[in-house]
């Protein structure tokens, strides 16, 4: 690959590039699903996808992160974790063409042939069990597993990093407090999951992929997974160095890298800023602006939001579960309002009460 | 039905023999009755049901990560038995065991069938929720299942994260203390965490107070059996990683198994 173009993508990227563009892939993906996922559409970007790594691979660096043992399984989650994207929503485009068109999902056409467990199931894993065993003992004979240095508690390594399913957590962590990102948000993701069955009341698209008949929440659960945690992994993976600071794809992960860190908390704009007065002395007095901010954004939005835009969806699930929906919606929606605040106005704390450990 | 050829004639004789018959209870599967016999009357097998919609049977639309995901579990157990001969959960012995393990053990891609398809699993279980949502496989009467699900995913990334210590390299004592720190900023649990200043009580009559959540006192500390990741932090891992999750998860999975066939199979259109 051209150095000009290994230069412009180092200095293009950044945490805020990053993300925009990983939000905007996934509207655009989205909306043009029935165009994309056609076989001929999807194999070019397959190929564009393996040209990119093919490229990329005499660079030390990228060479360096893709290659490392313990990254195998995430560089490949980007292609399986593509090609089930594709697999689910081009079968998705196939039935939403067939209902259209008055017709059943294609599903529903096999729905009442019963076929019998021996010998077809059973035949069917085996076959994927042998291809799986074998897919395992090749990579294990190829890839040693890594072993470091032995533990050494006077030794910290730089970067630190979490296992890497944790690293979306972890990139929260540049935003947030810990008992944020490392419990609050953590809990809710396990609420909000388990809490999905129960809140979904569209009776429809069970048992076929659809995305025309259930596109509210397809769309917020891929967006979760593939944006939020997925994309936030591999951006912790291969782009957070030393220091956590943002290194572009191409870039040596130098351990002096500054990064001018210049943040400011909603009471020094609201005290210092905007009245010109100095910071009042009792936190609740200081902290009043982001507290009522807070508050309101939990709690006076989500009934504004019942009476406006989401008026419907609260009619058709009630009461308990609209606001089980908007609470971990809002929270979600939460996450990234605080990332866009720090891109835009260097705000670090929304509500800031050292006194407590209470801070948002 | 008797089979042609010489061969053939083998296999008739050996399915007839006493033998063969009091293992298998039933003739050889190759008559409807006999097929739907060998699902009923095999302990493992009858898990499924004897039919199932041909919809269900498309590897397209199950992407068969179920299955792989338990196959990966099972495969986990085993190659995780088999590294317990040769690994001891105290910091002396930890490293120096796993480097014995990949220096001197004949044959020795225990370590890295329990690794990589420790990684293989974490990816085939997000999957498996994946294909599960996007075919609303989670809908009534299938919502209890979803969550028995979403248990069973936590538990996954809980066996994994205790396991990721047990090497006692940099790698894992500094993974794990990355991710427990979160524990110190528990709300109310954890000695940083909001609220925890609150819980206090008097110590004496105008003397002050004593904070009770501290740092020997908090939920990291419970974690880690200390105020760092040390010698008792692998035991609890080693623990948790070998006994407890595992058993947990196998019985979270026989109910998830079962909860599928009651809740009418795998999921196909009404």
């Amino acid at each position: 690959m051209p150095l000009f173009i290994k230069e412009f993508l180092n200095n293009f990227f950044n945490p805020t590039v990053y993300v925009v563009i990983s939000i905007i892939g996934f509207v655009v993906m989205m909306a043009t699903y029935r165009v994309w996922t056609k076989p001929r559409i999807a194999m070019g970007l397959l190929a564009l996808m393996v040209l990119f790594f093919i490229a990329s691979w005499s660079d030390p660096n990228f060479n360096k992160i893709v290659t490392k043992p313990d990254n195998v399984p995430i560089v490949s989650l980007v292609f399986i974790l593509g090609f089930f994207l594709w697999l689910s929503l081009r079968q998705a485009a196939i039935n939403d063409e067939r209902i259209e068109r008055g017709e059943p999902p294609r599903e529903a056409t096999e729905a009442n042939d019963r076929v019998l467990v021996w010998p077809d199931l059973v035949y069917s894993e085996l076959i994927c069990m042998v291809i799986f065993t074998a897919v395992l003992v090749l990579w294990s004979v190829f890839i040693p597993a890594p072993l470091e240095e032995p533990a050494n508690p006077g030794k910290t390594p730089n970067p630190s990093k979490a296992p890497w399913y944790f690293l979306g957590l972890q990139e929260m962590l540049v935003y947030f407090d810990p008992w944020i990102a490392g419990v609050v948000l953590p809990t809710m993701i396990i609420t909000g999951l388990i809490c999905i069955p129960y809140c979904d009341k569209n009776p429809k698209g069970v048992g076929y992929y659809t995305l025309k008949e259930r596109p509210f929440a397809i769309t917020t659960f891929l967006f979760g997974f593939i944006v939020l945690w997925v994309t936030l992994i591999i951006m912790g993976t291969a782009l957070r160095g030393p220091n956590w600071n943002f290194f572009g794809p191409y870039e040596k992960w130098d351990v002096h890298k500054l990064e001018t860190l210049s943040n400011v908390n909603l009471s020094e704009y609201f005290w210092i800023h905007l009245l010109h007065k100095g910071l009042p002395e009792h936190w609740f007095a200081r902290e009043l602006p982001g507290i009522l901010l807070i508050l309101g954004y939990m709690f006076v939005m989500p009934p504004l939001l019942a009476a406006t835009v989401c008026r419907k969806m609260f009619q058709q699930i009630g009461f308990l579960r609209y606001n089980i929906v908007i609470l971990h919606l809002i929270v979600m929606a939460g996450m990234m309002i605080k990332m866009v605040l720090r891109w835009t106005i260097n705000l670090k704390y929304i509500v800031f009460i050292p006194e407590y450990f209470f801070n948002i | 039905m008797a089979k042609k050829g010489e061969l053939g004639r083998v296999w008739d004789y050996v399915v007839n023999t006493q033998v063969w018959r009091s293992v298998m209870r039933h003739g050889y599967p190759d008559t409807p009755r006999n097929r739907s016999l060998a699902v009923l009357a095999n302990l493992i097998l009858h898990l499924h049901p004897i039919r199932l919609r041909k919809s269900g049977l498309r590897v397209r639309y199950t992407w068969c990560m179920g299955g792989l995901t338990f196959f990966l579990f099972l495969e986990l157990t085993i190659t995780g038995l088999l590294l317990m001969f040769y690994y001891r959960p105290t910091a002396e012995y930890a490293y120096n065991d796993i480097e014995y393990l990949r220096a001197d053990v004949a044959l020795g891609i225990m370590r890295e069938l329990h690794r990589w398809g420790a990684h293989a699993m974490v990816i085939s279980v997000w999957l498996h929720m994946m294909r599960v949502f996007m075919t609303g496989a989670y809908k009534p009467p299938r919502e209890f299942n979803w969550s028995i699900g979403v248990i069973l995913l936590v538990l996954t990334l809980l066996l994994s994260f205790t396991g990721y210590l047990l090497p006692w390299d940099q790698l894992a004592m500094w993974a794990v203390t990355v991710g427990t720190n979160m524990a110190r900023a528990t709300p109310v649990l954890g000695h940083e965490g909001p609220g925890a200043s609150l819980v206090v009580v008097p110590y004496a009559e105008g003397a002050g107070t004593i904070s009770v959540v501290h740092q020997a006192s908090d939920v990291r500390f419970g974690l880690l059996g200390g105020r760092f990741v040390g010698a008792a932090t692998i035991l609890r891992f080693y623990v948790l990683h070998c006994v407890g999750f595992p058993l947990i998860a196998a019985f979270l999975i026989a109910l998830h198994f079962w909860r599928v066939r009651k809740d009418g199979g795998i999921s196909g259109p009404l």
